[in-house]
């Protein structure tokens, strides 16, 4: 396919008889008028916009709906500017293409919290363009000024004179965009800031939804592969003869590291593989261990090491302190057990590739396609499906599932959807990496930490990815520390050393949802919460008081302490926990409400206070801190991953288990209603919540748990 | 063999072990039960057989006999069957993989037990597993569900 996304919509849209019209700027028309000297270009409307003569909107979405609610929320962007009937409107994953990259990270992918702060000004700009030049084409078919024209509802009006945006679209295209528009003040904001309900429920609810797992055409073939049993095995020799003999497999072929089995549908592929015989090469120096790993850890976080932020004499001011308080916090390695399992669907035709994948990450699978096949990542088409929850496993930099689909599919020569199932996909790698933190500090008369020294060990996830040049400086990898070094509480530390030893393993390490911040909330929030009680100080008041110039992080924490009854002493057999974290520009505060029931922590409430800046969908804010606060809280009671030569031990969810319903707390959400500058949503709600229940748990017990997942003695 | 799948007598090629799971999807092309974990610890390829709720990932297909195998597909074209009218009022979707499942188990639940407590939600929903953290609306949704499948005003 050599025509561009743009010529194919304007293709499709002819041959559909004017059914639905591309709402197009023709490229010579946007080439022949440059947006005037020092304004920034606006978006090109018609890779972002559709408007069909039957009045149907259709938003493209440059990000990946993956339950985080962009597919409603950067529609509401558009529809409000562009003044449209919002039940006419309906979304689609864009394709990928340059015109899709991210406006801060400048490649297609969804993550980091970022999908609605770095959309609110192209998605409102299209749909404000948009507008303009529908009213524009009103006003040229009544032969009036623009400006006497008033647009709402999906309907341009003129006195009594009315055309509907899909009267329009066709003359609409034909227009000039505009240089600039200028977009609504919030206090004329109709949908932004109301509470919408989503816009993927019909397709959800019914089963038609579409996710990677189910892409089926005629002549696709399903492969399962078998992958190294341990981290540091290799492929050696193998035999597919029994394999060859099950029913319904067509195929054995080698992938970069393992073997595909292919074959009619799922249950022909599992028998087969199963049936394969493999030599595995075993693990050099017998593969990693984590009981032996975790206490090497310890060890390392000994001495001091990368500096990360240093102030002051760390060991003067440890020294000349009145109280000096250790402490050394662990969390294991984890697994994201997205509820669908990896899979990737590859078409290989001549010199271009379709693939059908849920992912994250647009522009690395497509490079790394390309890279496969010899050719350029424009012959590589990705049809992005609904993702069965992203969690960071689906934007992998080095493309895992992509890649190695891609490969079973030219080697196969047929098209293939490789499926993972869950144990492939709990053993698959690229995990949320284990640390240690050992954080010794000194308090002076009042309290307050004077001296802070802080060490932390566990593996980098950007080294060794194309994101290593950017982000890693002097050995320190930010994901590693973030929330640390610039922790409100320590801003007035006199003597402060943070530091990082980034051991080398051949564990694959990746993002988890709210990445660094899952380890670091729990360690900081934790010995904020020893020092409280080694101070006999209230928790809330002595937090609130090494807060003083930190409003937006007090504000939080009052908020949540009110709405859950801090000041008033908890039900019998309860106690309450608080933390306070600030990640991806966002604030939250949670509390914690705890009860131990035949030894096991039982979490009943959690109160969340909020400050995101402006929430574009209040309901969809509130969704995603009740989930954040679900994920959050299957690692604080029960995630773990454990190696034993280089094998991770589990493999489903009877023995990795995740919150279940039976366990859920009442979640209560309090959005704040704030000025500030828009934070990510997403993931800020996750890492709060262990330390809250640490936190609960030693107020209720007065054991002080420093271990995720967190188990009484 | 023959199998009754949401009130049609489907001729079925498959073999007797072959999970009716991936007879559905695979075979039969009704892909709104999904695959989650195989084992029958999450909940997501819950189906109806007679009227019960049954992890289809384990259940071999040799299993099903004469009995009607019902599936997300056969519960309303439109979503407006009491609980999916219920999901979507109460905007419990998130990636929605899950969703299937937790929605056929609820037709169960409320088919058994019209007005449930949250206990009786705990016992009859803790095995479908949520990752995205649904399970507080789903909650909501399953006593909105129990009020319109009863009649009772929104």
């Amino acid at each position: 396919m050599t025509i561009s996304r743009r010529e194919l919509l304007r293709t499709s849209a002819l041959s559909a008889a004017g059914l639905v019209v591309a709402f197009h700027v023709p490229r010579v028309v946007r080439a022949a008028g440059p947006s005037p000297a020092g304004a920034p270009a606006l978006p090109p409307a018609n890779a972002f916009l559709r408007i069909g003569t039957d009045d149907s909107v259709t938003v493209l979405l440059a990000h990946s709906e993956m339950g985080q609610g962009s597919w409603t929320g950067l529609a509401m962007m558009v529809a409000e500017e562009l003044e449209c009937d919002w039940s006419k409107v309906r979304c689609e994953h864009a394709p990928a293409a340059p015109v899709y990259a991210h406006t801060a990270f400048g490649v297609q992918m969804t993550g980091g919290s970022s999908s609605t702060w770095s959309e609110f000004e192209r998605y409102r700009t299209v749909g404000a363009t948009a507008k303009d030049m529908l009213v524009r084409a009103a006003a040229a078919r009544w032969k009036v000024a623009p400006k006497s024209c008033h647009a709402a509802n999906g309907v341009v009006t003129h006195g009594k004179d009315q055309l509907s945006y899909g009267q329009l679209a066709q003359e609409a295209m034909a227009l000039k965009p505009p240089a600039t528009v200028k977009l609504k003040d919030p206090k004329d904001w109709k949908l932004i800031g109301t509470q919408v309900r989503r816009l993927d429920t019909p397709e959800k609810i019914t089963g038609k939804a579409q996710f990677g797992m189910d892409v089926q055409f005629p002549g696709l073939r399903v492969a399962l592969v078998a992958r190294p049993p341990a981290f540091g095995a290799k492929l050696g020799k193998f035999d597919a003869s029994a394999a060859l003999k099950v029913p319904g497999v067509e195929k054995v072929v080698p992938t970069a590291n393992g073997v595909a089995v292919v074959a009619k549908h799922f249950w022909a592929a599992k028998l087969g593989r199963d049936a394969l015989h493999i030599d595995w090469t075993a693990p050099e120096a017998g593969g990693v261990d984590t009981t032996k790993l975790m206490a090497e850890f310890r060890q390392t976080a000994q001495k001091p090491g990368s500096i990360v932020s240093e102030k002051g004499k760390i060991d003067a001011g440890l020294a000349g302190a009145k109280t000096k308080l250790m402490a050394e916090y662990e969390v294991p390695y984890l697994a994201h057990a997205a509820m669908e399992p990896l899979n990737c669907t590859v078409k290989i035709d001549g010199d271009h590739c379709e693939i059908w994948t849920g992912t994250q990450f647009q522009t690395g699978d497509q490079g790394a396609a390309a890279h496969i096949l010899g050719t350029t990542p424009d012959k590589v088409t990705i049809h992005t499906t609904f993702l069965g929850g992203g969690f960071g496993r689906r934007a992998n930099p080095a493309a895992d599932f992509v890649s190695e689909a891609v490969i079973v599919a030219k080697a196969a020569g047929v098209p293939v959807k490789v499926v993972w199932t869950r144990e492939d996909d709990m053993h698959g790698g690229y995990y949320r990496p284990a640390y240690v933190h050992r954080i010794q500090t000194g308090l002076d008369e009042h309290g307050r930490p004077v001296a802070w020294d802080h060490v932390v060990v566990g593996q980098s996830i950007v080294a060794g990815t194309p994101f290593e040049p950017m982000m890693l400086k002097h050995g320190v990898d930010p994901t590693s520390v973030e929330g640390l070094a610039e922790s409100p509480y320590l801003e007035s530390t006199e003597a402060l050393r943070v530091s990082l030893h980034t051991p080398k393993l051949p564990i694959t390490v990746l993002w988890w949802r709210s990445v660094g911040n899952t380890h670091t909330a729990f360690a900081m929030e934790s010995m904020i919460d020893e020092a409280a009680h080694a101070a006999n100080q209230d928790p809330l008041a002595y937090r609130l008081g090494l807060l003083k110039d930190k409003p937006r992080h007090a504000a939080a924490l009052s908020l949540a302490a009110d709405k859950a009854g801090w000041s008033s002493p908890a039900p019998a057999g309860r106690a309450r926990g608080l933390a306070v974290h600030e990640s991806f520009g966002s604030i939250v505060a949670q509390v914690a409400e705890v009860s131990v029931e035949n030894g096991q922590i039982r979490v009943h409430a959690v109160t969340c206070a909020v400050d995101a800046g402006t929430a574009v969908n209040p309901l969809a804010v509130e969704a995603q801190v009740q989930g954040s606060v679900v994920y959050g809280l299957s690692a604080a009671l029960h995630g773990k991953l454990t190696l034993a030569g280089g094998a991770v031990q589990e493999s489903n969810f009877h023995d990795y288990p995740v919150l279940r319903m039976f366990e859920m707390p009442r979640v209560t959400v309090h959005i704040m209603q704030s000025k500030a500058r828009m934070g990510g949503i997403g993931e800020p709600a996750t890492a709060p919540i262990a330390p809250a229940v640490a936190n609960a748990v030693f107020a209720l017990t007065k054991q002080r748990l420093r271990t995720l997942p967190l188990k009484l003695a | 063999m023959k199998l009754d799948i949401n009130g049609t007598v489907r001729d079925v090629d498959a073999t007797p072990e072959m999970p009716l799971l991936w007879v559905l999807r695979d075979v039969l092309g009704l892909t709104g039960t999904k695959f989650g974990c195989g084992m029958a610890q999450c909940g997501a390829c819950t189906v109806h057989v007679d009227g019960q709720p049954v992890r289809s990932c384990i259940t071999p297909v040799s299993t099903i006999g004469a009995r009607k195998v019902r599936t997300i597909e056969a519960l309303s074209p439109d979503g407006s069957h009491p609980v999916q009218r219920a999901w979507a009022e109460t905007d419990v979707v998130q990636c929605g993989y899950c969703q299937s499942g937790q929605i056929m188990t609820t037709v169960a639940l409320l088919a058994q037990k019209p007005d449930p407590s949250d206990a009786d939600i705990d016992a009859a929903l803790s095995g479908n597993i949520c990752r995205c953290g649904t399970y507080q609306r789903i909650r909501d949704a399953v006593h909105l569900a129990a009020k319109l499948s009863r009649g009772g005003a929104k």
